[in-house]
């Protein structure tokens, strides 16, 4: 187990950072997939089940096609995007190694976690899940079909001809 | 399935602490290494998820199932984003025919 | 009994009314035509002064002595509780019929007089303000209401003196009324905040409640009152900050009748006659009113004496009445200051409209030595006029002399000291008075012209003006006359009087036949001189005496103000402006604000609108408030 742990991290990681390199829009999006992919194999080992489903459903099933669809349909593949000067590329790596290291320090000072309910291996199942979406966040749950509402009036004002 | 559900009683919080934080930087890095701004949204996703990763392990040991819950909410702010941000692009390819971050200095005006 | 407490409840009606007034004329100023304005302004104050005959028999017959109607709460925080209530007793009661009485007709003369004036709709406007103002301040049943009536008066008094704005001596006139008041005001309100801190209340039923816990003469109550007292000063206009109502004759004439004369500048009096119970356990407030009043009376008595100007002569002798009220409020007579107060109203207010259908008639001309004559050509006013003068005077039956009387009888009972010299006020009273009716409607006409009679608007209110005048005094007739002094009476549940000390029956009828006598004297003295003799008083600066002198420039005490508060501020201001403002305060604002700016040009390369560069400053941003949560 711990060996399939430490299998999906690598290919997690790897994949994150090839998204960051790779060249091609269209291959960052599949390096991506595959990450969620990756991650969805996490959800099951951390017993969200449903989750995992629904990662896979939403965002590789969803918001990557939507990406694809525009990468696609803006022809950006072919399109040469500069790269940004070495002196930012390297700053840019040298910060997202700081800020690494600074929030590992940060992780050092914290204080060690006792669990907080008795283990239980039914908590990503869609009835325990649902229950508490339902019973606790139940008004933030219908705020966000608000958030999405306005979400898609922004996004069809935007792709309006004449805005 | 037993064998599963019992898994993560073998790997440490912090693995998955260490993993997340990993994950975060490397977005972090990609949303100031690229200029593509497609590249850009999609390393704020690999941001989002590292986040939800974190939300799930906590939720997992403590064996509450709120932390779940809020990886939906995460990933309704998400697909909200990527609705917005998306469509940012294209008009920002149909106005001034490209998707380069650096090319968008005239906002400040 | 049953019904008053529904009625008593349309209480707000009487404010409101002047109130609705003043929007609609003053929100409309540029619609209404002709006298449109002028009558709404005066069915307003009509209204409300139909609205207060209502609530007095609602009133009396109740049985009731006062009512306090709560309209809303209106500063409440912790334990302070001050809500905007009224409170109906027969002193506001008498203040609100005078200054809706008296007050609709000198708004019914004003469609008159102010006719074909181009802002005659801001006129009405402001002069409904004035009302709904003066009706807050008699009205209020604490000393916070009264206190935004009183603030609203003195406004209405600064807009309406500045009435007309385009000659700067007027304007100059409205700031000086305006900041005389300001120093009195100052008073006031510390005042009122020491009375607070004192009893943790400014409603008067409490007030009044707990000072009977105070002993009279208790330091605390002395500083109240004293401080009030500066209040009353500026605003009653007595010695030494009464210089500004002689020049707010600046204004239109109704203005001076109705503001300066019969309603705002006895707003200091009713003040303290509702303070009563207060002053009446400061026995060192009262002797400083007395000396206040009596030195005011006279001065401005004496000063009347020399005025040619003729709405100059009746400022004066208003202040000088006011310095009477005064005397009568320090010999603790309250209820004689408000009877002399109301009988004041109405004459002075007849005399004022008078000298405002003279002025109408002569076309703005004011000076007295330039009228004569004008008994033939306004007949009605000259009989108005006359009735004003005999009343002020104090000529019997008329209502001056009752109230005069009664305050001289009330300055025997104290001292005798103090009844020789309020009798001799009375008396320079009595001769300005008649020098004025003199040289105003007797003799030759001095100037050439036409002079006519005014309209009928200004006249109606003249005649009622006149007939309250002489008749006025029926309303407190005194027991050796056989009447029972109703309004004393009436006003006894209101303000708390001293124990009068009765006086017999014959040393009052010797009194009266001492003052007849030398009354008649004096009028007869007057006859002679400007009449027989037709003196025309000299051109000024020919007097050779320096007593006239000092007399006709009003004992330099405008000068002495000027060298004594003016010129030292004028030079500490100047010092100020050209010593610190100049060389530290301006260059240090001007190197505040051009530092900010070269700071501005220096960061604003920055803001190129990078967007990489703004992500970079973000995540630096982050990182530092981290690393610092880490090391803190």
């Amino acid at each position: 187990m711990i060996f399939l742990f430490y299998m999906l991290s690598a290919i997690m990681i790897i994949s994150a950072l090839l998204v960051v390199f790779s060249k091609n829009p269209v291959n960052s999006v599949i390096y991506l997939i595959v990450c969620f992919l990756a991650m969805a194999g996490h959800y099951i080992l951390l017993n969200a089940q449903f989750l995992a489903v629904v990662h896979i459903i939403v965002y590789t099933g969803a918001i990557m096609v939507l990406f694809l669809f525009v990468i696609m349909l803006l022809n950006l593949n072919k399109a040469i995007i500069p790269q940004k000067s070495r002196v930012t590329r390297i700053s840019a790596v040298i910060t997202g190694g700081i800020f690494f290291l600074v929030l590992l320090a940060a992780t050092r000072q914290t204080f060690e976690i006792h669990a907080r309910y008795p283990f239980r291996g039914d908590i990503g199942l869609v009835s325990e899940v649902g229950n508490t979406l339902f019973h606790e966040f139940l008004l933030p749950f219908e705020m966000s079909s608000v958030l999405f509402i306005s979400a898609m009036v922004g996004a069809i004002m935007f792709g309006k001809k004449d805005a | 399935m037993k064998e599963i559900s019992s898994a993560i009683q073998l790997i440490p919080l912090e693995h998955y602490i260490f993993l997340s934080v990993a994950l975060f930087c490397i977005g972090l890095m990609g949303v100031l290494f690229r200029r593509n701004t497609i590249i850009m949204l999609m390393c704020i996703e690999l941001m989002f998820n590292s986040v939800t990763l974190l939300c799930t392990a906590f939720s997992a040991y403590h064996s509450d199932p709120a932390g779940q819950v809020f990886v939906f909410f995460i990933m309704i702010v998400a697909a909200a984003e990527v609705a917005v941000g998306l469509s940012m692009v294209v008009m920002m390819k149909r106005n001034i025919d490209s998707v380069d971050i650096n090319l968008l200095n005239r906002l400040k005006w | 009994m049953v019904g008053l407490i529904p009625i008593i409840n349309i209480v707000w009606l009487i404010p409101a009314f002047p109130l609705l007034g003043f929007l609609i004329t003053g929100s409309a100023y540029k619609r209404l035509k002709h006298r449109q304005a002028g009558i709404i302004a005066s069915a307003m104050v009509f209204f409300s002064f139909i609205a207060s005959v209502v609530l007095y028999f609602v009133l009396r017959s109740s049985g009731q002595e006062s009512a306090t109607v709560t309209l809303f709460d209106w500063i409440a925080i912790y334990n302070m509780n001050i809500p905007f209530a009224f409170l109906i007793d027969h002193l506001s009661l008498t203040m609100m019929l005078i200054i809706t009485g008296v007050g609709f007709l000198i708004h019914l003369y004003s469609i008159g007089y102010m006719s074909g004036d181009e802002r005659v709709n801001s006129f009405f406007a402001q002069m409904n303000l004035f009302t709904f103002s003066m009706l807050l301040l008699v009205m209020g049943a604490n000393y916070l209401v009264l206190f935004i009536g009183w603030e609203g008066v003195g406004l209405c008094s600064y807009l309406l003196i500045g009435f007309w704005f385009k000659n700067p001596m007027n304007n100059y006139a409205a700031r000086k009324a305006f900041v005389m008041n300001r120093i009195g005001d100052l008073g006031f309100i510390l005042g009122i905040i020491l009375l607070f801190f004192t009893f943790k209340s400014v409603s008067f039923s409490e007030v009044f409640s707990q000072a009977s816990a105070f002993q009279s003469g208790a330091p605390v109550i002395t500083m109240i009152t004293l401080l009030l007292l500066v209040g009353a000063v500026g605003k009653s206009a007595q010695i030494p900050l009464f210089t500004w109502l002689p020049d707010a004759m600046a204004g239109p004439t109704p203005v001076s009748a109705l503001i300066h004369a019969a309603t705002m500048v006895t707003a200091g009096v009713y003040m303290i006659a509702r303070s009563s119970i207060l002053y009446n356990l400061a026995p060192i407030t009262l002797n400083v009113i007395i000396i206040l009043g009596l030195a005011t009376a006279i001065l401005a008595a004496v000063i009347a004496l020399r005025q040619n100007d003729i709405k100059k002569v009746l400022a004066y002798s208003t202040v000088s009445q006011l310095g009477y009220m005064f005397l009568a409020l320090g010999l603790g007579a309250y209820s004689t200051a408000i009877f002399h107060l109301t009988t004041h109203a109405f004459f002075k207010a007849l005399l004022f409209l008078g000298a405002g259908s003279v002025i109408h008639a002569m076309g703005g001309e004011q000076d007295i030595r330039k009228m004569g004559g004008l008994s033939k050509t306004m007949p009605v006013t000259y009989v108005t006029f006359f009735a004003g003068t005999l009343a002020i005077s104090g000529i019997p039956p008329f209502s001056g002399f009752f109230s005069k009387d009664l305050i001289l009888s009330k300055a025997f009972e104290h001292s005798v000291l103090l009844y020789i010299v309020a009798l001799v006020g009375a008396l320079l009273t009595c001769f300005y008075m008649f020098r004025l009716l003199y040289l105003v409607f007797f003799g030759e006409q001095r100037l050439p012209g036409h002079p006519h009679e005014s309209p009928r608007v200004m006249t109606i209110p003249l005649v009622i003006l006149s007939i309250l005048a002489a008749f006025g005094g029926v309303l407190n007739i005194p027991s050796f006359l056989g009447g029972n002094s109703n309004f004393s009476n009436f006003l006894q549940s209101s303000v708390i009087s001293k124990a009068p000390e009765e006086i017999s029956h014959s040393t009052e009828i010797g009194l009266i036949l001492t003052s007849l006598v030398l009354l008649s004297l004096v009028i007869l003295l007057a006859y002679r001189t400007y009449v027989r003799k037709a003196l025309v008083p000299a051109e000024e600066g020919k007097s050779i005496f320096f007593f006239n002198r000092l007399i006709e420039r009003k004992f330099y005490i405008d000068e002495i103000y000027t060298e004594v508060f003016e010129k030292p501020f004028g030079f500490l201001s100047d010092f100020l402006f050209s010593k610190v403002e100049n060389t530290v305060l301006d260059p240090a604002v001007d190197g505040i604000g051009s530092a900010t700016s070269g700071f501005g040009t220096l960061v604003r390369r920055i803001q190129r609108g990078n967007i990489s560069f703004y992500l970079f400053a973000m995540v630096a941003g982050i990182l530092l408030f981290i690393i610092f949560i880490l090391i803190v």
